[in-house]
């Protein structure tokens, strides 16, 4: 009956875990469990130990020490109005499951998070009671990700640092007008001063040159944030803009974008449509071309119309179509900033070029097989032994480089 | 045609010293072939005649790259790495050119590799096992390319205090806990059928599935086939898949409940009001952080993280204005705490004043910036921001009464004269402003920090402490 419960237990914890986008286990400092008295590695490269049919990667035991909350979210499962069906861990259970999964190498490590009960810092001190237990108790070296509640008390989130290899606290909506709304007791300027406590605490932790001993450590993992992509009216603009300053103010490693999904026993409040995947994905690249392409947010905005994306082509190609004036570049003498900018060149194909062509002139089977797409790069590019002519000019080419019909996801079975 | 036969299937020193052989003996790519396995004439079907000979210099690269391609499954990975090496002889930066055909066909092998390599990091499943030692982990996997005795050291060191095998058709790997040792290849049945904790695995994996974000192809590339019989979780796959659509047509449809009676009380709670000061005249100076933070009056609070009011005793003879918060002083929350606070710090110990007697503030109380990656720069307000802060200052100005207020920089002189100043020509002699208050203009320290070379950056800083000297007179 009690084992019965558990399972239970864990089917409501981890339902209600799973519109947390995040599942990174990479980027922490490295270490292993040799010489220790129990299990547990991070080697720098996260690793995925099963895909589920949604495409997602399961890298950590991604779980909730309850879903009873005394919020009100609008968009979220387990917002107190809404009537799904409640649990609550125990510590010990967590750290249980925890340790019992890792030995049979399913997972990498703990990702924690949880409803609000009686309190911030009530909560927050289970969550790292959790931690603490697995690293103190078990000796477990393997990856620990903690959510922060953004009004825990300052001694706690030392603790949660001290423990964990990531802390993350959820910005939740690209608008400030939206979360009054749509998550009324949330507060963004608590949530933002969280994120810069972190970081101040980041930048503490970091040995300075004059350091006989290194100071404590906090987060090596560093700390992310999530956005709901859908549920408010935010045009990709907002959403790129909060992006950037949020990268530039809290030195995050990540901003994961979710795309509003349906809930079961859902808020009137919301209209339940399909998740803007195609939305949620070309953000990502926007994302990644702010972060290591060199493109400023207005660029890729100004790509699309009124503020929005294009959803049919990537951002960079929506940009370069709108840039042509900008092409041809010459694979041969380009530096690397301009040839990060041409669509189908990814960072490692441009690295593999740049060194390749120290030997050799480049003609267009080199590029070729150096980079996956070669009909989409043609347009763009000069090598030794192509020029594209009229065709980067051509009108045709929008709608040559344009997908027909945006290819469905085909069930398998 | 020579034939080099090596002892096992990654027998990497076997066909080394087999090629360092042929290429001694002039024997071209197209006439040579390596194959595994003995047969009666020992190592070459057609013996050499200069077997070994001086040993061939390659780059570390070429070996590396060499040690991976051999524990791919194609036939022929080792006939590809000899005619790579008998290509380096004439062009010695061979393996610099990925977009070679041979090149990139290494590098591809390579990198299959190495994703066969992670993949069984990834895929391996354990199942316990009693044993009179107590409990031991044990393993049944089909690694893609011969990886075993590449990744088994990562196990090692995952795993260092459990007593675990890995059982695959090509090779066992055996840690008891001390030592690691290789038996032969196994077969599934070596393996236990069961663990307590799959069910467990599988509920997880199914309830963090999101039906109404399917992507089945999405993750067959990343999960192959091919892995899906030795993973637990893999049985749930079809059904899931199948019941996806109709699950998440159910939520949409199904209407939103009624709440239960507590938790519509628990919603029933007022919502957090976003600042009970603002607009209303503050009485007491510890009003001032908490009104801050409800402030629209212009976007800066947008991208800020805080309002960062003044900091100091509740009534000073002195109040320094700065422009407005830093970086730093945006996260922390407090005035002239960065590298610009560090240096007015000095600035005021050199002039005599002790910070704390004075009001530290700043003509603009939100950080405008303009993010860079992951860096912020500081960005001037424009006149509609400092006038829209002005509501801030002047009440600082009235709650603190100072006698003296010291303006540093062209923002804060802007802000206390309530008009566009000419800094220079204006600052170092003192401003009536009215009701007993005098101004003093000085420079703001982050203009000494900016000033380049050392003397003219003495004399910036000289001039900055002249100020505070003369303001600290001037208080009496």
């Amino acid at each position: 009956m009690a084992v019965l419960e558990l399972k239970r237990k864990l089917q409501i914890l981890s339902d209600a875990a799973k519109y947390d986008a995040s599942c990174a286990s990479s980027g922490s400092n490295k270490r292993n469990s040799m010489g220790g008295r129990g299990v547990g590695s991070t080697e720098g490269m996260g690793i995925c130990h099963a895909y589920t049919p949604d495409g997602r990667c399961v890298s950590l035991l991604k779980i909730l020490l309850t879903n009873f909350c005394i919020f009100d979210c609008v968009y979220c499962v387990n917002r107190v109005s809404s009537n799904v069906p409640r649990a609550r861990f125990s510590v010990d259970e967590v750290v249980q499951l925890t340790i019992g999964f890792y030995k049979r190498n399913y997972i990498e490590g703990l990702f924690l998070s949880s409803g609000i009960i009686r309190d911030s810092d009530y909560t927050m001190e289970e969550m790292v009671e959790v931690a603490r237990r697995l690293r103190r108790d078990h000796d477990f070296r393997g990856y620990i990700h903690l959510k922060l509640i953004p009004e825990a008390s300052p001694r706690l989130v030392e603790l949660a640092g001290l423990y964990a290899d990531r802390l993350s606290v959820n910005i939740e909506l690209p608008k400030d007008e939206s979360i009054a709304t749509l998550a009324p007791e949330k507060d963004v300027g608590v949530i933002k001063k969280a994120m810069g406590e972190v970081r101040l605490r980041l930048q503490a932790a970091r040995p300075g040159k004059k350091d006989r001993t290194p100071p404590p450590r906090f987060a090596p993992a560093g700390q992310s944030t999530q956005m709901i992509v859908g549920a408010d009216g935010a045009r990709d603009a907002d959403i790129l803009d909060r992006s950037a300053a949020l990268y530039g103010s809290y030195q995050l490693r990540r901003v994961y974008y979710s795309a509003f999904s349906p809930i079961p026993d859902s808020s009137r409040r919301l209209p339940l449509v399909k998740p803007p995947l195609a939305r949620e994905h070309r953000l990502y690249q926007a994302d990644w071309l702010m972060r290591f392409y060199g493109f400023e947010r207005q660029e890729i905005v100004a790509g699309g119309e009124g503020g929005m994306l294009d959803l049919d082509i990537d951002p960079k190609l929506a940009w370069a179509l709108k840039h042509r004036e900008d092409f041809p570049v010459d694979v041969n003498t380009a530096d690397r900033e301009r040839l990060l900018r041409v669509p189908g060149f990814g960072v490692k194909s441009v690295d593999r070029m740049i060194r390749v062509r120290r030997h050799q002139r480049l003609r267009l089977d080199d590029v070729q097989r150096l980079c996956r797409n070669l009909e989409k790069v043609r347009p763009f590019i000069v090598a030794a032994d192509w020029t594209p002519g009229s065709l980067t000019d051509s009108t045709a080419l929008a709608n040559r480089l344009r997908p027909a019909v945006e290819p469905e996801q085909l069930a398998l079975f | 045609m020579k034939t080099v036969r090596l002892a096992h299937e990654t027998d990497f020193a076997g066909w080394r010293d087999g090629a360092r052989a042929l290429v001694n003996a002039g024997v071209l790519p197209g006439e040579a072939r390596f194959g595994v396995g003995c047969n009666d004439n020992g190592l070459f079907d057609e013996p050499l005649s200069a077997v070994g000979g001086p040993a061939i210099v390659v780059p570390r690269r070429f070996l590396e790259l060499a040690q991976e391609v051999v524990l791919h499954r194609t036939a022929d990975r080792f006939d590809l790495l000899y005619r790579l090496l008998w290509r380096m002889r004439e062009r010695p930066d061979l393996l610099h050119v990925d977009s070679d055909a041979d090149v990139a066909d290494a590098l591809e092998r390579a990198r299959n590799v190495s994703r066969a390599s992670h993949k069984m990091k990834a895929f391996v499943r354990f199942r316990e096992v009693e044993d009179d030692a107590g409990e031991a982990y044990v393993s049944w996997f089909e690694p893609a390319h011969r990886v075993v005795e590449k990744t088994a050291p990562f196990f090692v060191r995952r795993f260092t205090t459990m007593r675990w095998s890995i059982l695959t058709p090509d090779l066992s790997a055996i840690w008891d806990g001390e030592r690691l040792v290789y038996a032969p290849g196994a077969s599934r049945q070596d393996a236990p059928g069961d663990d307590r904790l799959e069910d467990f695995w599988r509920a997880y994996y199914a309830s963090i599935f999101n039906p109404a974000r399917l992507k089945a192809r999405t993750m067959q590339g990343e999960m192959p086939k091919r892995y899906w019989r030795n993973l637990p979780e893999a049985v749930l796959i079809p059904s899931l898949i199948a019941q996806a659509g109709r699950r998440t047509e159910d939520m949409r449809a199904s209407p939103a409940s009624e709440s239960r009676k507590q938790t519509a009380r628990a919603v029933a709670r007022p919502a957090r009001a976003s600042s009970p000061h603002e607009g209303k005249v503050l009485d007491d100076l510890a009003e001032l952080r908490p009104a801050l933070q409800g402030c629209r009056r212009c976007d800066l609070w947008r991208h800020a993280t805080q309002g960062v009011a003044g900091e100091g005793p509740r009534r000073a003879d002195l109040m320094l204005v700065g422009e407005q918060p830093g970086d730093q002083e945006d996260l922390a929350g407090q005035p002239f705490v960065g590298p610009a606070g560090k240096l007015l710090d000095r600035a005021l110990q050199a002039a005599g004043v002790d910070r704390e007697n004075a009001y530290v503030t700043n003509a603009v109380k939100h950080f405008k910036f303009e993010p860079r990656g992951k860096r912020r720069l500081h960005q001037s307000p424009d006149a509609g921001e400092i006038g829209a802060c002005r509501w801030w200052y002047e009440q600082e100005l009235a709650l603190v009464k100072p006698k003296v207020v010291v303006a540093l920089g062209a923002t804060a002189a802007r802000q206390v004269l309530g008009r566009p100043v000419s800094l220079m020509k204006e600052r170092g002699s003192p401003i009536d402003l009215g009701g007993g208050v005098t101004a003093l203009l000085s420079i703001h320290p982050s203009f000494a920090l900016r000033t380049p070379g050392e003397a003219e950056k003495a004399r910036v800083v000289a001039l900055l402490e002249g100020d505070l000297r003369m303001a600290a007179k001037l208080v009496g």
